[in-house]
């Protein structure tokens, strides 16, 4: 404590862990893997009425390899899974997925043939948005609640 | 009503191809024979008092369980949309297609667009099209098998490229 009060004002002592998740969790690059109506909603939220970039993730990455978050947003088909499951790997490390909307979550009302029941069944899944689709009041605490999760976790370097 | 001049025309044309004809409200339909429908499509089109240049949609029905005989106790109709820019008057035209040869002459001679609609007509229904350039599924992936829109297909069977059969 002698040393902290000693340098008070000038020096802010912390933890690796946490310097990094506080930086992580403000620069989200998002890849948006759209197929459906949801992201009429993900616009939305990303326009400047909501703004996304208040929390840090305004800007869309066109690849997946210079992605940070996966946002699902749209109904996923079967012939599509093998697609999503590898603009995931592209990614790198650290990554995180958002399932967004329900059909994402769940398979939504689509309980036929041609539609994966929730992406989790093909690659893991960190916040789930439910809605049909979600406001993005929803979007933006999907948003959040990723944000506490990126701050807590033990971060790889 | 007095009859329109569509169906007057087609009954005279084909009186014995022509299963069945009605009319409500303006909308016309006919029921005919499958071997006929492309003759009668091209008959329709190139007619210059009928003119049907466009080909609106192309379906297919599943009459499996229906009670009452539906198209003459056929299990399959094809179902054609047509419909003139000229006159602008349309008209349905629906062929029955049995259970054992669902076969029916492709239309993609007179209209390109056939050609997607019946890829499709066979990826659903499993509804052969005679003639067919390249008749292969559209939507559903060649992995697939069965015709989900058939109602012999269960509800729920999922043919998963990857991941569980959930």
């Amino acid at each position: 404590m002698a040393l902290e009060s000693a340098l008070e004002g000038s020096v802010v002592l912390t933890k690796v862990d946490k310097v990094l998740g506080w930086a992580r969790k403000y620069s989200l690059f998002l890849y948006p893997f759209v197929t459906a109506c949801c992201g009429m909603e993900y616009m939305a939220t990303a326009a400047s009425h909501y703004d996304i970039d208040r929390f840090g993730a305004g800007l869309p990455r066109f690849s997946p390899r210079q992605a940070d978050v996966l946002f699902v947003v749209g109904t996923i088909s079967h012939k599509q899974a093998p697609i999503l499951k590898r603009v995931w790997e592209q990614m790198c490390e650290p990554k995180w997925v958002v399932a967004f909307g329900g059909c994402t979550c769940s398979g939504g009302p689509y309980d036929n043939y041609a539609t994966v029941q929730g992406i989790d069944t093909i690659i893991p899944v960190d916040v789930y948005i439910p809605g049909c689709p979600p406001r993005p009041e929803t979007v933006l605490d999907g948003i959040i609640k990723l944000q506490e999760k990126i701050q807590s976790q033990k971060q790889e370097l | 009503m007095e009859e329109s001049l569509t169906l007057k025309r087609l009954k005279e044309q084909f009186s014995s191809s022509i299963l069945d004809t009605h009319s409500f409200r303006g909308d016309d339909t006919a029921l005919v024979k499958r071997v006929d429908i492309v003759d009668i499509c091209r008959f329709l089109k190139d007619s210059s008092d009928l003119a049907y240049n466009f080909l609106t949609d192309l379906t297919a029905v599943d009459y499996l369980h229906m009670t009452g005989k539906p198209s003459h106790g056929n299990r399959f109709e094809v179902v054609y949309h047509l419909y003139s820019l000229k006159y602008n008057h349309s008209v349905r035209i629906k062929a029955p297609v049995p259970e054992a040869d669902p076969t029916i002459d492709s239309l993609t001679p007179l209209w390109a667009v056939a050609d997607w609609l019946e890829r499709e007509c066979w990826d659903m229904f499993g509804i052969k099209f005679g003639g067919h350039p390249d008749l292969k599924r559209i939507l559903l992936y060649e992995q697939f098998e069965g015709h989900p829109l058939r109602k012999d297909y269960p509800l729920t069977k999922r043919q998963p490229l990857i991941g569980p059969e959930n």
